[in-house]
């Protein structure tokens, strides 16, 4: 061989080759879309501990793994992932075959796959939250189901212009507000979506303080956003202690499909409040937590293959995305209103829209409202009630659907 | 309308009547499971708040009341703290102001709140005594 033909074999098979292929452009439109996203995550400061990665995930898939190229040297291989989920392949669920074939983003994927991210995400989050605010105010519970409404309102939707339920499914779960329980969801029931419901979630999270200040003003009055909530009952530590065992009994008995999610979002909290695991909370919200957000983050960026994410469906998922956001924010702040007309002023029906479980944003708008309107009002600890049901809530949630869709 | 997409092989369109009913009834669900979880917290809240009321008059009747003490008493109190307060805390060589940094600084570290804590005494150590 001489050098004129080895440099034409490695141009060849290059990357740069690549994109003069029969779909090489998809690549390259991914290579600027994750570069978008990287400017949105590092310099607008978008979810950035998630998004950086997502986007550098989609980064380093878009330029190892070419459709018409050899798939060697591809961190990620959707083919492999496509055999995996076929039930007529011989390699239906054969994990032993990702691991013998697949590149480093595949191995990586295999924990997305399997539901073990999103739920120690959960552990983690469980061990940074305090419910208290919650069990000081158990009407809290209302709003965080309220606030469900966009899930099935985008589910409904996504049925009617042509998804399948699966799908439909987990286009819903965006309205949860919750990007560990949409990604959860979305991997067990349609995982050729996750990409695209990844980054619709957490970009809508994201811009909460940017969607939610326009409805809460046209569905409130100045009023209502001035009303001045009185403090809460002390919460003694017993109670939080007792809390995530109840919790954990109840909601697993009521529908087992929630148990990874709650299981662990309820532990987390667990090892926070009993005061003689300090060690292994501190782990939860610290270490585990970055590592596993590196994880996910880089591993659901693989996903984004140019030949899998750009597709008209995708565009279809940032609008009922979107939509959904909106309705669990209406929904949230319709019976916040109610509450407010039943209690005779006492509740501020803004903290209904921290009903979405977008903790602590959500709860941190309903505040900057609310003192907007009144500079003496404090509504912070009253919305992170509402903002921590809502992760209760679309954990209900994505197990309802887990148990009608996922057999 | 009717997009063309990929359809899940597992997956199929539900009929619109399907569709209705369950959005409906998820939505049922979520709001019947965390009402039934709100029933929940508030009977164990309403137990726990009879609790701490049934233990509040019997920590009142062990304060010391301010009439049936002389004000010589009163700056130095015998026996036992009274439940419910930190008691007395000796300064030896330290400004109030420190003094109440320290305990600040202390009840951090341990992660408890300040009455929670009981200081017996707060001494200065000069270098030349190390």
């Amino acid at each position: 061989m001489n050098i004129v033909d080895t440099l034409k074999k490695l141009l060849g098979e290059s990357g740069f080759a690549g994109f003069f292929q029969n779909g090489g452009w998809q690549n390259a439109v991914m290579i600027v879309i994750a570069c978008v996203l990287l400017y949105l995550g590092i310099k607008k400061k978008f979810e950035p501990l998630l998004l950086v990665g997502i986007a550098f995930g989609c980064l380093l898939v878009n330029v190892s793994y070419f459709l018409n190229l050899t798939e060697a040297d591809a961190l990620y291989h959707p083919e492999l992932w496509n055999n995996f989920l076929d039930e007529g392949s011989e390699f239906y669920h054969d994990y032993g075959h990702i691991l013998a074939h697949g590149g480093f983003l595949d191995i990586l994927y295999i924990g997305v796959k399997a539901g073990i991210y999103p739920s120690l995400i959960f552990m983690g989050v469980g061990a940074m939250t305090d419910f208290g605010p919650l069990i000081a105010r158990p009407s809290s519970l209302i709003l965080g189901a309220a606030a469900q409404l966009g899930v099935f309102l985008a589910f409904f939707g996504a049925n009617l212009i042509g998804f399948t339920g699966n799908q439909a499914a987990s286009i819903g779960i965006i309205g949860g507000a919750d990007g560990p329980t949409a990604i959860y969801l979305t991997t067990k029931l349609a995982p050729e979506l996750l990409g695209a419901i990844a980054i619709a979630a957490y970009s809508y999270m994201a811009l909460i303080p940017m969607i939610q200040p326009p409805i809460m003003k046209l569905l409130t009055t100045k009023k209502e956003r001035e009303v001045v909530m009185t403090q809460a009952r002390p919460v003694s530590k017993t109670e939080k202690i007792i809390f995530p065992i109840v919790v954990t009994i109840f909601c697993v008995l009521l529908l087992p499909s929630t148990a990874p999610l709650i299981g662990c979002l309820m532990l987390g909290n667990l090892w926070r409040e009993c005061g003689v695991t300090e060690r292994l909370s501190d782990t939860a919200q610290n270490a585990l937590m970055n590592i596993i957000t590196i994880f996910l983050g880089i591993s659901v960026g693989a996903t984004m293959a140019g030949s899998q994410f750009l597709r008209l469906q995708t565009l279809y998922i940032i609008v009922l995305g979107l939509t959904a956001f909106c309705f669990s924010t209406v929904g949230g702040l319709l019976v916040g209103k109610l509450m407010y007309k039943l209690t005779g002023g006492k509740i501020n029906p803004l903290i209904g829209s921290a009903g979405v479980s977008a903790v602590p944003m959500a709860a941190r708008v309903a505040q900057i409202e609310g003192q907007k309107a009144n500079p003496k009002n404090f509504l912070l600890m009253h919305a992170m009630g509402p903002n921590v049901a809502g992760v209760i809530g679309s954990a209900i949630a994505a197990g309802f659907l887990l148990k009608v869709f996922g057999g | 309308m009717q997009i063309m997409m990929d359809v899940a092989a597992s997956g199929t369109k539900l009929p619109f009547g399907n569709n209705v009913l369950t959005a409906v009834l998820g939505y049922g669900v979520v709001f019947l499971g965390l009402m039934m979880l709100m029933g929940i917290v508030y009977v164990m809240g309403t137990i726990f708040k009879a609790k701490t009321n049934r233990l509040e008059p019997l920590k009142v009747a062990k304060l010391p009341t301010v009439g049936s003490q002389s004000p010589q008493k009163l700056k130095e109190p015998q026996g036992e703290p009274a439940p419910g307060t930190a008691g007395e805390v000796k300064l030896y060589g330290v400004p109030d102001k420190e003094a109440a940094m320290i305990m600040a600084i202390v009840a951090s570290q341990m992660g408890k709140p300040l009455n929670e804590l009981r200081f017996k005494s707060i001494k200065e150590v000069k270098e030349d005594e190390v």
